[in-house]
């Protein structure tokens, strides 16, 4: 399986555990990952919450390069999925839409591309094939599975149902770990009001880590590097404003994966959280 | 808000209503206020109104007060309201085409929103110089224009000891296209306005 991969504009910073864990489990499955040449940003929140056509040609930009590489395309960041899936749906449906675009972009997108989130990459693959390479259990880990907004809304592009997907919960159970039942798992943790109005993103972050201690998780995991920095990062600071004493460590998927499939922590920059994960790396057996 | 004609106000604002309806592609007249967008919103409580007033504003023609209020701003996009809606409306975007009106027809912004804004332009500044974001150059911009300087320095700082900020930009090769891509969006927005 071969794929043009979106890396993000957080691969080489606050998302970079991210990144290069999905490089290594990529490489461990056999997955071939083409980092597509001369990328840019996607534009993200920002990008269409202010411009329509801004938002649709940041990522139709890298469409096209997808288009020229002859291969379907792949993002681990979840902001970065949707907005490239978004454009890429809005550009089949508008052949006006998609004529301005092109204009803009000044680069030709035909719309022969697929758009996946690495999430369905891994988890459309033959389970039996991953879990011949499993050398290790996550059946200590009592995992909160968190999908956040991004991956599942709205309907043109969700990978899962809105309101309970199970695609994420259901590949950590082959590889043995134990997921819950809880209530935020599609819930907002309001990312793009992060750095402008934090005491919104901290009251919503509480709510999250309320429900999945209350639901007993001993650590948490997502596929978007906005939720995790905001209940990583941002946790001591809940901690603080709410009295609160979580200590819930927050892993993306692919380092889950990753770790039953033997690759060492340090490869999958497990030190690297805010909250400390050596508790949880113990019960991994 | 004052006592206002109603009567008057759809029939003034016709226009406002049909460009909301086109840009954002949203069958604004099917709502019938059943609430549930707000419901589930998980930002409502923030904002001062609630997201099926304000498609209720859109539908009534009362530009002036969508436009500024602080309610198209706090929406974070999560588009729960979009996956819920009975009558299929998206609202989500119905918020993003109000934003990008009220950004281009240079409303004064306040409060939350004012800050809002000045982030998003902080993030598009350094995508239009790099070509891709680069987080420290829109940190210190968005503190220095919000005039917040020490905002986040604690993260700034946690982030700097796991090597999870870069002091230079990373560009991509063509990064000097970006710059010709904003300005064509740009030019075909004014021509529409």
């Amino acid at each position: 399986m071969r794929y043009a991969y979106y890396p993000g504009c957080c691969d080489h910073t606050s998302a970079k555990e991210y990144d290069i864990s999905t490089r290594a489990v990529c490489k461990a499955l056999g997955i071939e990952l083409m980092e597509i040449p001369d990328w840019s940003c996607c534009g993200s929140t920002p990008g269409h919450s202010t411009s329509h056509l801004l938002g649709i040609a940041l990522s139709a930009r890298n469409l096209a390069l997808v288009e020229e590489m002859g291969l379907d395309c792949t993002a681990s960041c979840a902001a970065c999925y949707q907005r490239l899936a978004m454009a890429n749906v809005e550009m089949k449906n508008d052949t006006q839409l998609c004529e301005k675009i092109n204009h803009i972009t000044g680069k030709p997108y035909r719309g022969g591309v697929k758009v996946k989130s690495i999430l369905e990459v891994i988890a459309e693959m033959n389970q039996s094939q991953i879990l011949a390479k499993v050398v290790k259990s996550l059946k200590n880990l009592k995992i909160a599975v968190y999908y956040g907004c991004l991956m599942v809304r709205p309907r043109d592009i969700q990978i899962d149902d809105p309101e309970n997907p199970t695609i994420m919960d259901n590949l950590l159970q082959n590889l043995g770990a134990q997921t819950l039942e809880w209530n935020y798992k599609t819930e907002c943790c309001g990312a793009a009001l992060a750095m402008s109005n934090e005491d919104i993103v901290l009251k919503l972050a509480n709510k999250i880590l309320a429900d999945a201690k209350s639901a007993g998780a001993n650590c948490i995991v997502t596929a978007c590097p906005l939720c995790h920095f905001n209940l990583d990062m941002r946790q001591k600071k809940v901690n603080k404003a709410y009295e609160t004493d979580y200590n819930l460590p927050v892993f993306y998927f692919t380092q889950l994966v990753g770790l039953a499939l033997g690759i060492k922590p340090e490869a999958l920059c497990l030190r690297d959280h805010f909250i400390d994960t050596k508790h949880i790396l113990k019960l991994i057996v | 808000m004052s006592a206002i004609n109603l009567t008057t106000i759809i029939k003034d604002n016709q226009d406002f209503i049909k460009y909301v309806s086109g840009e954002s592609g949203q069958p604004v007249q099917q709502c019938y206020q059943c609430g549930k967008c707000t419901a589930g919103c998980p930002v409502a409580l923030d904002m001062d109104y609630s997201p099926n007033s304000i498609v209720r504003m859109v539908q009534l023609g009362l530009k002036d007060e969508a436009l500024r209020s602080q309610s198209i701003w706090i929406c974070a996009y999560c588009s729960t309201c979009t996956s819920r809606c009975p009558r299929n409306i998206d609202i989500a975007k119905i918020m993003d085409c109000l934003r990008g009106m009220a950004k281009r027809q240079g409303i004064k912004l306040e409060g939350r929103a004012k800050d809002i804004a000045l982030f998003y332009d902080s993030f598009l500044n350094t995508v239009k110089d790099n070509g891709r974001l680069y987080e420290l150059g829109m940190m210190l911009n968005f503190n220095l224009k919000s005039k917040n300087y020490l905002r986040d320095a604690d993260t700034g700082l946690a982030m700097f000891t796991r090597g999870k900020i870069k002091f230079v930009p990373m560009r991509n090769e063509n990064y000097k296209e970006m710059a010709l891509l904003f300005k064509r969006v740009k030019e075909l927005e004014d021509k529409s306005k």
